[in-house]
């Protein structure tokens, strides 16, 4: 960070870097809800993301679903991401990072460890648990957490070496509910890949937690369910550039009276 | 013997959990396998004997976010 004046900042811009995988897109995409898999895989392509988010279930030997989509998945060429939603317990979700970084052969894994149902906030006990578990099993864990800067150190502690907070809860589109904290999770954690995950519903909502420095966004409902799913993933590809774009250019502080723009200097008197 | 298979009891006549997935008709199918809700993991399919009322469960790819 550069000191240009008293309040002014830039700040240089870094790779987008996870587990020393560097990546252009600061967007990450999930895969459900799509009307089709052809407006799925336009989706992505517009999108510009090159991280996808998978799951693992279960598969019926007839249809034989998942191997369609996983063809569908290696089409678009995108790194994947397998997560462990669903899993209510640390047993389930070590289980499932197991499961998947056989079948997807990623050590990487979205853990999910969720707490209550109808807000599918994280238990973050069993999170902190599950994390350690899996990165002293040689996992590149990206836990699903809360913007609680406690629960924050103790998966960092765990070998964690990104962070996902949650924006608001999954499918919600709220936004960012908690500004003030994911702020702070910022600043005490300048080093450490931050990913808002969850809750974003509106390109504005990804802009805004870039603009807070925040390193990339995760989302899935808000493209999948837009009307037009591909043109509203070029939205957001574009609301997150331009927000990292603000980020780096030093943000205005805010005041709470006006401050005029034009000179009062050489106003004319015409009364 | 009766096996519950993602949940679902089946008759099987196999031995092993390789066997099993054969007789299933998963083929080559991408999955990955857990026998009573652990991680058995494709190399040890075949050395994994299957027992009357196991619990097997068989995951492939899906969306997700």
């Amino acid at each position: 960070m550069t000191l240009l004046q008293d309040t002014r900042t830039v700040t240089q811009d870094s790779d987008f870097t996870l587990y020393g995988s560097s990546f252009r897109s600061r967007l990450m995409l999930g895969t459900s809800q799509y009307p089709s898999p052809a407006i799925l895989a336009d989706a992505a392509r517009a999108s510009g993301a090159e991280i996808l988010t998978v799951s693992l279930r279960r598969e019926s030997a007839r249809l034989k679903e998942g191997q369609d989509f996983w063809r569908l998945i290696r089409d678009i060429g995108a790194r994947v991401l397998p997560n462990t939603a669903g899993c209510y317990s640390v047993k389930e979700a070590v289980t499932t990072a197991q499961m998947a970084r056989e079948v997807f052969s990623t050590p990487w894994v979205k853990l999910e460890v969720i707490g209550e149902a109808d807000t599918l906030q994280p238990d973050v006990f069993g999170l902190v648990e599950a994390a350690r578990i899996l990165s002293a099993d040689g996992f590149e864990v990206f836990p699903y957490t809360t913007e609680d800067l406690v629960v924050a150190e103790r998966l960092l502690e765990a070998g964690c070496k990104v962070l996902m907070p949650w924006g608001a809860p999954i499918g919600s589109g709220k936004g960012l509910n908690n500004v003030f904290g994911l702020r702070a999770l910022r600043a005490h954690f300048p080093e450490i890949p931050l990913i808002v995950d969850a809750g974003v519903g509106l390109p504005s909502h990804a802009a805004a937690a870039m603009e807070l420095g925040y390193d990339g966004v995760l989302l899935n409902t808000a493209i999948a369910k837009a009307g037009d799913p591909a043109a509203m993933a070029r939205a957001f590809g574009q609301a997150i550039e331009a927000g990292r774009a603000a980020f780096l250019a030093g943000p205005m502080q805010p005041r709470d009276m006006a401050a005029p723009s034009t000179p009062v200097v050489g106003r004319a008197v015409l009364t | 013997m009766k096996v519950h298979v993602n949940g679902q009891e089946q008759e099987v006549d196999a031995q092993t959990l390789a066997a099993a997935l054969s007789a299933l008709d998963y083929g080559e199918a991408k999955v990955a396998t857990a026998l009573n809700g652990e991680f058995v993991p494709a190399r040890l399919r075949e050395a994994t004997p299957v027992r009357d009322g196991d619990r097997i469960e068989i995951l492939a790819p899906r969306q997700g976010g």
